[in-house]
């Protein structure tokens, strides 16, 4: 299963490399979503600044969202979806693979919106331990999430609108830990952000045992 | 000698039309079968049928020796489909193309470096983009990377479309070749003079069900006695 997570994330991201996309279109589209935030909020500073980390999150979530659908676009566009079905890849496997390569995708975009934040919002990043801890789970919740619903949705010819609609209401959670993370974070109060953290830990592990699981089926029956 | 497939009044739905209506088919190793109708005869369905795509709905099917109905899954692995899509990654280059299908099936790099080889990929398009490619070439890709994994059955759907004369001559060769070396052949087509010099069998579909099996004319169109070292020569 390992070595089917590689070769899957390994093909994903070489995708990546190639075609640029990510980094061409979504990178832009969230770091154009904190500049349109800034803009609609600036008038009232206050407001700007409690909101920093929820809209750090909810940019992060909309720019998965694209990165998911361009990941499973990809295996729908030619029919590869069928050959990955017919290879000896364990969907266990693939499911990994796809996470994986997504998480990686979606830490340099984070990394990019942390500078946005900073830039743009004047947000002082500090409490880093807690950023990180609160960055890496939350990642991975959300890319398993997505990864999850993303082969439900590739089956269908409404996926683009249909991807939200599944993912968003169940990423709410991770939204409301990162940002009660980031906020305690930020204002130099970590105690009271490390069992979002921990709670954050959690969802990820138990998406990523029911995705590893329910893989199989999923990419069947779609 | 069990048969590589092993159907009988097999049923296949899509949706609730069913694409294939009651199919009897026995396919013995090494033969070359074509597969002949009209369009919506059951050709790609039975084809993804036997590749453990399509589920079966009713009959008893066999393919490899795994039980269609209780696990179809069990025989993918070890089947190669050539459809109407490539499989093929737009923005990567034909040998990343090659070596990941290849490695998917287990399959090693120089078994991808080899079938590139065989369809005259290993030049200059070898690090070219499939989206920059011509339909031939796509083919080509995608028949490259069937034989880089090396299926004991190979299943194939109107596999000469879009390729150049060379290109089906290579085809053709790549088929036989495979045939001898072990592997059986079912593919489908339309173009009934180029499969007949082909085939050891034709079977026509119409409706769903066989309308008509036969054995190809000349016997000096089958395919030569197997080596003994199984598949590997293919590539």
């Amino acid at each position: 299963m390992w070595r089917d997570a590689r070769l899957i994330a390994g093909k994903d991201l070489l995708l990546e490399r190639r075609s640029r996309v990510s980094l061409g279109q979504v990178a832009p589209f969230a770091l154009l979503t904190l500049v349109l935030f800034g803009v609609a909020l600036d008038p009232d500073r206050g407001v700007l600044d409690d909101a920093t980390p929820g809209l750090f999150w909810i940019a992060v979530l909309f720019s998965s969202i694209l990165a998911v659908q361009r990941s499973w676009g990809v295996e729908a566009a030619d029919g590869a979806r069928d050959h990955l079905r017919l290879s000896a890849l364990s969907p266990g496997g693939i499911f990994l693979g796809k996470l994986g390569a997504l998480v990686v995708q979606l830490l340099v975009l984070e990394a990019g919106l942390l500078v946005g934040v900073a830039v743009l919002y004047g947000a002082s990043l500090t409490g880093w331990a807690l950023l990180v801890a609160t960055i890496v789970p939350a990642t991975a919740g959300i890319a398993a999430v997505s990864s999850l619903y993303g082969v439900l949705a590739v089956g269908l010819r409404a996926r683009e609108t249909l991807l939200p609609l599944l993912a968003l209401p169940v990423l709410a959670p991770v939204l409301i830990g990162a940002t009660r993370s980031f906020e305690a974070a930020l204002a130099g109060t970590p105690n009271e952000g490390w069992p979002w953290a921990g709670l954050l830990a959690l969802f990820a592990l138990a998406y990523i045992v029911a995705g590893v699981a329910a893989y199989g089926p999923l990419l069947e029956d779609t | 000698m069990e048969p590589v497939i092993d159907l009988r009044a097999a049923v296949s739905l899509l949706g609730r039309f069913p694409a294939l209506a009651g199919v009897d088919l026995h396919v013995d190793p090494r033969e070359i079968v074509v597969l002949h109708g009209p369009n919506g005869a059951g050709k790609t369905t039975l084809l993804r049928l036997c590749a453990g795509l399509a589920s079966l709905a009713g009959g008893t099917g066999r393919v490899l020796g795994c039980d269609l109905r209780a696990d179809r899954r069990a025989v993918r692995a070890r089947v190669g489909l050539l459809g109407h899509q490539s499989g093929l990654y737009e923005e990567l280059t034909v040998a990343d193309n090659v070596d990941f299908w290849a490695r998917a099936a287990g399959a090693y790099a120089e078994d991808a470096a080899a079938a590139m080889e065989r369809l005259g990929l290993a030049g200059r398009l070898r690090d070219v983009a499939v989206a920059r490619l011509s339909a031939g070439q796509k083919r080509r890709t995608s028949l490259a990377c069937l034989v880089a994994q090396r299926p004991e059955l190979w299943l194939l759907d109107e596999p000469h479309a879009g390729l150049d004369a060379d290109g089906r001559d290579l085809l053709d060769d790549l088929l036989r070749s495979a045939a001898a070396a072990g592997a059986t052949v079912v593919l489908a087509s339309h173009e009934h003079d180029r499969t007949a010099g082909l085939s050891s069998r034709i079977v026509t579909l119409v409706g769903g069900v066989v309308a008509d099996d036969t054995a190809a004319p000349a016997l000096d169109r089958l395919v030569p006695a197997p080596p003994t070292s199984g598949v590997d020569d293919v590539a």
